[in-house]
């Protein structure tokens, strides 16, 4: 775990010094709310629907016990009892109150932690594989370079007022949990010769026009990681159009000026910049890896989880779908589900938070993560410890046995909060959830990823989802469409839609239609449902959504 | 009219030459004014006997100069560099840290952002994780 050292410190009371002032200004009015506008969001502060909501940055998903802890203590004090974490491993805070929200920073930078550029049209909270430092497929642990980073992005100078936001996203596995094709630079850690470097991947993004990323460098030595950023975001800066929001990302920079022209321009600007840095960057990195050692593993009997295995089938349940395969052996990676049948996705109480922060200290090393899937992750428990973990985490409701099944549903806030949102997502992620269940067919179905978006700006992120769902607004009625077939992974895929939307009340049964034809259909149930749309195409699914056209077209 | 602001706070404009656009600049124009969407290497050959360029800001919400700063201190240019328009006295250190050496601010925007505002800013070198990066 990153700890801060009195640079950062200094920085961060000085940073929230002046965002103390900036409130100040706004209300005596020596900054108007246009000007004030980008500052708050560059201090995570956006207004909502109801409320200002304050977004902190939790770096690459990485919290301590303490952190964990004092995310609590901000909710009972400042907010109404619970935080909500976000698909890029932040947590919002729905109700903060403007003259308040300097004294939140400052509790938030007592555990070292922040709401800088987690808004605003500057260089976003850096996300990782929430995996890191534990998976076993991996090659290295992305986190101490998504520090190095965070703190080249944090208040760069040139980069406070890009034409949009952007998002950088790294993994250090060959199996991407961090979806780093959907991200307007994406790194992949990777070897070459026995040389370790990154795959550069740029322009990729969701939102209204859903493109993945392309290849910039397949091959970018470890040493010049930050030049090279450098020269993309900088190139982005002069070149990304400001005449239009909706065309302002760099994915459309990238498709409008062709990605050779993009990677001349990047090379030449990389090359000034380059001798810049002199290697103070890699030193510094150097000591960051220090902070991310992994825990001293030990060896230990493996036999309370055998016995707990063998004779509890809810614990059995349980493990079967929320462990995930751990470097070390005798360990496993715990997902702990934010998503309870029929409650709000990726919302955690301050109780629950407690508690997750109590159990990662007595069976985890005292660390956490926070997925882009809106769980929480315990990295390192000793399967030992299972049992007693599993029986914990069933006081508080969070023991869902769920992870990577139909109810595992990523859902933006919509218009329950959101401003922009165009329909409802919470509800209908409780309601498929909730039929899923009454069906017990959960496990049945299998792996299987839905995500909701409220509006077009996809931060539900339906387009890679196995099954997604975009709610509109067609004339003052809410109307949902299906795509199908994406894909977040290494291989990704924007899914299809399948044609006209669903009413509010139409969209979980052509959920059903569309989970009642795979498991007719499927080979056998080792076909995940991604598989079997990728054999059956489209065809059979939309024939089950739309049986009136399919009998006309048989006519 | 309108003010300088430096690390030193306001002051009147001491640059007696004229800053003309770039495009009506004649060859042995001293000071050039670059609109928001040049590309500064138009200026390449021509740094040596610049003796100002002004950078302009039609937005504040438009951070291209600072980009353009750093491209022309990249470039090798060492006289003055001004950044004018709509800049805040929250840009301030994002100006300095750019290579800008002042910022021209008009009337209105100096009565309402008084000079204690800009200089609260005016430690632009402290607490900078770039310097951090690139020392050494």
């Amino acid at each position: 775990m990153y700890r801060y050292n009195d640079f950062d410190d200094a920085f961060l009371a000085k940073r929230n010094a002046q965002f103390r002032a900036q409130v100040q200004r706004r209300i005596d009015e020596s900054l108007t709310e246009d000007e004030f506008r980008p500052l708050r969001l560059m201090n995570g502060l956006y207004l909502q629907l109801h409320a200002y909501m304050l977004r902190v940055a939790i770096p690459y998903g990485t919290l301590s016990a303490d952190q964990m802890r004092q995310l609590a203590l901000i909710a009972d004090k400042f907010d109404k009892g619970y935080g909500h974490f976000t698909t890029r491993q932040n947590i919002q805070y729905n109700w903060p109150k403007l003259p308040e929200v300097p004294d939140i920073l400052d509790a938030l930078a007592e555990v070292n932690l922040h709401a800088i550029q987690t808004s605003g049209n500057t260089i976003r909270n850096v996300t990782a594989d929430h995996f890191a430092g534990a998976a076993a497929d991996e090659i290295a642990d992305p986190r101490p370079v998504a520090e190095l980073i965070r703190q080249w992005s944090t208040d760069h100078p040139e980069f406070q007022f890009l034409p949009r936001k952007f998002k950088i996203a790294i993994t250090g596995s060959p199996n991407d949990r961090a979806v780093t094709r959907a991200h307007d630079i994406g790194l992949r850690m990777v070897e070459r010769d026995g040389e370790a470097g990154f795959e550069v991947i740029v322009g990729g993004g969701l939102g209204r026009t859903p493109v993945v990323g392309k290849v910039i460098r397949d091959f970018l030595p470890r040493a010049d990681l930050l030049p090279y950023l450098e020269a993309i975001v900088s190139v982005y800066n002069t070149l990304g159009r400001r005449d239009n929001k909706y065309k302002a990302r760099i994915k459309i920079t990238v498709n409008e000026n062709g990605l050779d022209a993009v990677r001349d321009k990047v090379e030449a600007r990389f090359n000034e910049l380059r001798p810049l840095f002199k290697g103070v960057d890699q030193d510094l990195l150097a000591q960051i890896e220090a902070h991310f050692a992994a825990p001293g593993f030990v060896a230990r009997d493996e036999a309370p989880y055998e016995l707990a295995y063998a004779n509890d089938p809810v614990f059995r349940s349980w493990a079967d779908t929320n462990l995930a395969a751990h470097k070390a052996p005798g360990y496993a990676i715990v997902s702990i589900s934010l998503k309870a049948h029929g409650q709000t996705p990726g919302d955690a109480t301050s109780d629950q938070m407690r508690l997750m922060a109590d159990l990662a200290e007595r069976y985890g090393y005292g660390e956490l993560r926070i997925s882009h899937e809106q769980n929480v992750i315990l990295p390192h428990v000793h399967k030992a410890d299972l049992p007693a973990l599993h029986a914990a985490l069933k006081e508080q409701d969070l023991a869902t046995a769920n992870i990577g099944l139909i109810s595992d549903i990523i859902a933006c806030p919509g218009m329950d909060y959101c401003a922009l949102a165009t329909a409802r997502s919470i509800p209908v992620a409780q309601q498929i959830a909730e039929r899923f269940d009454a069906l017990k067919l959960e496990h049945d179905i299998g792996p299987l990823k839905i995500k909701i978006s409220g509006c077009i700006n996809a931060c539900g992120h339906h387009h890679v989802g196995h099954i997604g769902i975009l709610g509109l607004d067609r004339a003052g009625v809410e109307n949902y469409q299906i795509t199908l077939g994406g894909d977040g992974t290494e291989d990704a895929v924007i899914g299809q839609r399948t044609g006209p939307g669903f009413a509010y009340d139409e969209i979980t049964d052509a959920i059903e239609r569309i989970i009642r034809t795979y498991l007719e259909l499927r080979e056998d149930d080792g076909e995940a449902f991604l598989a079997a749309y990728r054999r059956l195409g489209a065809d059979p699914f939309k024939a089950a959504l739309y049986p009136e056209a399919a009998k006309k077209n048989a006519a | 009219m309108s003010v300088i602001v430096t690390d030193n706070g306001f002051q009147a404009d001491d640059f007696d030459g004229d800053i003309v656009a770039l495009a009506e600049a004649a060859e042995g124009a001293v000071a050039v004014e670059l609109a928001p969407d040049a590309d500064p290497q138009a200026l390449a050959g021509r740094l040596p006997t610049l003796q100002l360029i002004a950078v302009e800001f039609p937005s504040f919400a438009d951070g291209r100069g600072f980009t353009t700063a750093r491209q022309l201190r990249l470039m090798g240019f060492t006289g003055r560099l001004r950044a004018r328009g709509h800049v805040i006295s929250d840009q301030y250190a994002m100006a300095r840290r750019s290579g800008f050496d002042e910022v021209e601010i008009s009337d209105d925007l100096a009565a309402r952002q008084p000079e204690t505002e800009w200089k609260f800013r005016a430690d632009w070198d402290r607490h900078d994780y770039q310097a951090r990066l690139r020392a050494g």
